[in-house]
């Protein structure tokens, strides 16, 4: 009986969509431990009171993964997908910089203020763009978005003149490079965010909506589902958070190169939504899968680069990773897993022939 | 027949489902060369009984033999091999693909170079031929056939692979009575042949029409096997439900009686010329407070795509609709939910439910649509609202946190029902509220539409079975050819005859005209011969009519 009711619990641990990911962080940093045992050591900034270790290194480097992987659940959810966001993130950092750096005066709160604003507005019009396409004009939004995937850096290109820009300003640095309470403000900032998506997706009853037009886009619309409204907030959203993505991500080094910032970056959202516990084909989402899904894409990069893997290898090294992931979350590859170790069926003793059937009242 | 071993015999099958039973100590046996009729209200266990034997569901008791052999099949490939083959009543085949592939599919014949198509062809068109399809350009996508045909293809499909066992899981209930004709010619000659049939419809006519013998399930538990001409419907009725029949169809809701006077009572919803181009023809309509219209007509004739207009889910190209008498423009459903109308559509899978979602979110939706995203319906108010519908409908199982894919239709279509009450509507459109779905449950949504109209609610209530239509309605407006025809008050001197005859007599003066080309038939060269009589819609169903 306590056996049973402990192997259901087990069970019900294993089925939660993201559990996987868990474990795969873990396993990560078991690996790095064993290249070095100090690996998961913190130490404590005698000047600053700052964390200092590999795994605050970690969260920092997520950050933005976390922003374009929450936004890109939920447009996932609605049966769609957001290939754009690596561009967003370039556009967005492309504007910051090139505000800042005509602004002049570094170290102006009010020029960081007003450049990340800007940056904000203009992700905003680009998911407003993505919105239309799909909710209005009806194309798919593969192919919505990956025209603004292209267009993205093309408008990128043109707001930096081509030319990788740098800006020198204190405020708009500590965003990325800063800390509170001992932790990178970056991160302190996304988790914040995601807090708030959260919040807002599933105390109110928006989460229940997208996922409805993800399952069934016609019953939904039958039941007085509006999808225009919901896949515009939903690109909007999504295009949002890549500007903060962006904005972090040319934070660390105040210099926007227009060909790299954020470049391949809609992959590893897609990847940390699928290994969240997500279907592509929409439905239903998960915020904390989606988290986890960024934060094992943040380790699996900084592990490549601790274990020392040639850069050559990179691709391929997280290429393995993420199958076997997939392939543990599989419902099909667990149903083999489990069936071979089911107990063989019982054939019991034949029975005579004749059925013991009633005959009929007349 | 019964001297012959038994191709199935399935002894004390037990499945079960977290917190259900769903079969417990079944025994079912199938004979070669029998037409076999599994019957029992929805969430029975006919469905269960019919995946344990295909191989959907594992069994977790009991024993399944199959051509003498014990069996435990793992899928439906591995049911097929040994020649158990299943026709699912939503129809399995890929619409986009030719007739041919999709009779051949996975099963196609293979050359040196990859499939041979033409081979491959040659094979379908013997199958359809042994269905006398062979008529049929097995390289014409199957999307130009109408859904009897697509039906008889999937049978041709069960039978490409030789199967000796043929189950065909409520195969009728979109059919008209000339196309069920055609389907039980179709199962005669394969039982001639020897194949065995396991047959599941709802309509009791049928049942007695085709079966040879017959087994009842009630509650997932064995009722009885029985020879179909041993057994008299009300006892059959009385052992699938359990209760006398009597008891029951007093509770389908007595036949309504119009006193209203249309002439004072202004109308609460009115139509002028409502029309949609290729859909409904310029139509009149009034809806007074409290009534029951009636929406009679055979499948196709626009009163689905009449009571689509009414509702929204699709606009109407012209026309203007007056609600409380001021104007008003329905152009999509939320604007409908808006102007408190409802409308549960025919199309339950489709339309209806969202399947991934539990019971209490697909009750909810249309109410939360309505109040729009930011103005979350509080959890402690969704409890008690779904508790109370729950309740009212008598849905089972009363999970409201079931995921609604894992009820029985009956119970989905409960579910549903329970969604647009939710939304407490003036006007309430019921497109085939009753369709597919068992006697018990029948006869409560019967029920609760009678309820609701004394109540207050208007109701637009379409259905094929002409029966149900005239008993329930006060006005009946009949349809046919995309066109209001005739409206009928209803009275105790009008039977479903009446609205036959007035669908008959319009079609011999219809007969010049007829060739408008309507939608539907387009993609159906059966319909443009005149073979859907209109006996078609008045099957009968056994529960609610008077054993004479």
């Amino acid at each position: 009986m306590s056996t049973a009711a402990r192997t259901t619990w087990l069970r019900e641990l294993i089925r939660k969509p993201y559990f996987w990911g868990v474990v795969a962080i873990l396993a990560l940093l078991l690996l790095n431990v064993l290249k070095d045992p100090n690996y998961l050591a913190l130490t404590v900034n005698p000047t600053n009171g700052n964390l200092v270790g590999n795994v605050v290194d970690i969260l920092r480097a997520s950050a933005p993964i976390l922003m374009i992987a929450v936004g890109m659940s939920l447009v996932i959810a609605t049966g769609g997908i957001d290939l754009s966001v690596g561009s967003v993130m370039a556009v967005s950092g492309a504007v910051a910089m090139v505000f800042m750096k005509d602004a002049g005066q570094s170290g102006s709160l009010g020029v960081a203020l007003g450049a990340i604003g800007l940056a904000l507005l203009v992700s905003a019009i680009l998911g407003v763009v993505n919105g239309v396409l799909v909710a209005y004009v009806g194309l798919q939004p593969f192919i919505s978005t990956l025209i603004m995937m292209l267009a993205g850096r093309g408008i990128a290109k043109v707001i930096t003149e081509g030319q990788n820009t740098s800006a020198s300003n204190e405020s708009f640095r500590w965003i990325a490079n800063g800390f509170m309470f001992g932790l990178p403000v970056v991160f302190l900032i996304a988790i914040v965010i995601v807090i708030i998506v959260g919040l807002v997706v599933r105390r109110s009853a928006l989460g229940l909506m997208i996922e409805a037009i993800g399952i069934n886009p016609k019953a939904s619309r039958m039941a007085g589902i509006k999808p225009s409204g919901l896949l515009m907030t939903v690109y909007i959203l999504s295009a949002v958070l890549a500007g903060v993505a962006g904005i972090m991500s040319v934070g660390t080094v105040m210099t926007v190169d227009v060909s790299r910032t954020g470049y391949q970056m809609e992959l590893d959202a897609i990847l940390a939504v699928v290994i969240g516990g997500a279907s592509l084909a929409g439905g239903k989402f998960s915020i904390g899968g989606a988290v986890v899904g960024a934060l094992l894409i943040a380790t699996l990069d900084k592990t490549i680069v601790f274990l020392g893997i040639s850069s050559s290898a990179t691709p391929a090294f997280k290429a393995i990773v993420i199958v076997v992931l997939c392939l543990l979350q599989s419902d099909r590859v667990r149903g083999w897993f489990v069936q071979r170790r089911r107990p063989p069926i019982v054939r019991p003793e034949p029975l005579p022939a004749e059925p013991k059937k009633q005959e009929v009242p007349a | 027949m019964t001297d012959t071993l038994p191709i199935v015999e399935m002894r004390d099958i037990s499945i079960e489902f977290p917190g259900v039973k769903a079969l417990d100590g079944v025994d079912f046996r199938l004979f070669p060369g029998e037409i076999h009729a599994l019957m029992g209200e929805n969430g029975a266990g006919k469905s269960t009984l019919i995946k344990a034997l295909t191989g959907v569901y594992r069994i977790d008791g009991g024993s399944i033999v199959v051509a003498g052999q014990e069996r435990q099949f793992t899928g439906t490939r591995d049911a097929q091999s040994a020649g158990v083959s299943t026709v699912y009543q939503e129809i399995n085949l890929v619409t986009n693909l030719t007739i041919g592939e999709n009779v051949m599919l996975g099963h196609e014949v293979r050359g040196a170079f990859g499939i041979n198509w033409r081979a491959t062809h040659a094979a379908a068109t013997r199958a359809l031929a042994g269905l006398g399809l062979d008529y049929l350009d097995t390289h014409m996508p199957l999307s130009t056939l109408s859904i009897a045909m697509q039906q008889l293809v999937a049978i041709s499909r069960a039978m490409a692979i030789k199967a000796k066992v043929l189950i065909l899981d409520e195969p009728t209930s979109s059919l008209d009575a000339a196309e069920v004709d055609g389907l039980f010619r179709v199962m005669r000659s394969l039982r001639d042949q020897g194949v065995a049939i396991l047959f599941v419809s709802h309509f009791l006519d049928q049942i007695y029409a085709i079966s040879d013998r017959l087994t009842i399930l009630r509650n997932g538990r064995w009722e009885g096997e029985y020879p179909t001409r041993e057994l008299d419907r009300h006892s059959l009725i009385s052992k699938m439900i359990g209760k006398d029949l009597r008891a029951l169809s007093s509770l389908g809701g007595s036949r309504r009686v119009d006193q209203r006077d249309y002439e004072s009572d202004a109308p609460l919803f009115a139509a002028k010329g409502l029309a949609r181009r290729g859909s409904i023809e310029p139509t009149d309509l009034d809806i007074h407070r409290g009534e029951v219209l009636g929406f009679a007509g055979l499948l196709g004739s626009g009163r689905t795509e009449l009571a689509r207009l009414l509702y929204g889910a699709d606009r109407a190209d012209e026309g203007e609709t007056t609600l409380h008498g001021k104007r008003v423009d329905i152009k999509n459903p939320a604007d409908g939910l808006e102007k408190r109308i409802a409308f549960s559509t025919e199309n339950r899978r489709d339309e209806g439910i969202i399947a991934d979602l539990t019971v209490r979110e697909n009750m909810i939706l249309a109410m939360q649509a309505e109040r729009g995203w930011a103005k979350p319906i509080p959890r402690k108010e969704q409890d008690e609202l779904v508790a109370k519908y729950i309740t009212a409908l008598n849905v089972r199982p009363s999970d409201p946190n079931r995921l609604i894919k894992n009820l029985s239709g009956g119970n989905q279509q409960k579910v549903l029902l329970g969604r647009w009450l939710a939304t407490n509507p003036e006007l309430l459109i019921l497109d085939e509220p009753t369709r597919g779905i068992d006697v018990g449950a029948k006869a409560e949504i019967q029920e609760a539409v009678v309820e609701l109209a004394e109540n207050g609610v208007s109701v637009v209530f379409i259905s094929s079975e002409l029966e149900e239509v005239v008993r329930l309605s006060e006005r009946i407006v009949v349809l046919k050819d995309h066109q209001k025809i005739g409206e009928i008050v209803n009275g105790p001197e009008i039977t479903a005859q009446h609205v036959v005859d007035v669908i008959a007599a319009h079609g011999v003066e219809a007969a010049a005209e007829s060739d408008i080309i309507d939608a539907e038939d387009e993609h159906d060269p059966d319909t443009s011969t005149p073979t859907r009589t209109p006996q078609a819609s008045t099957r009968a169903y056994a529960a609610t009519e008077e054993e004479s």
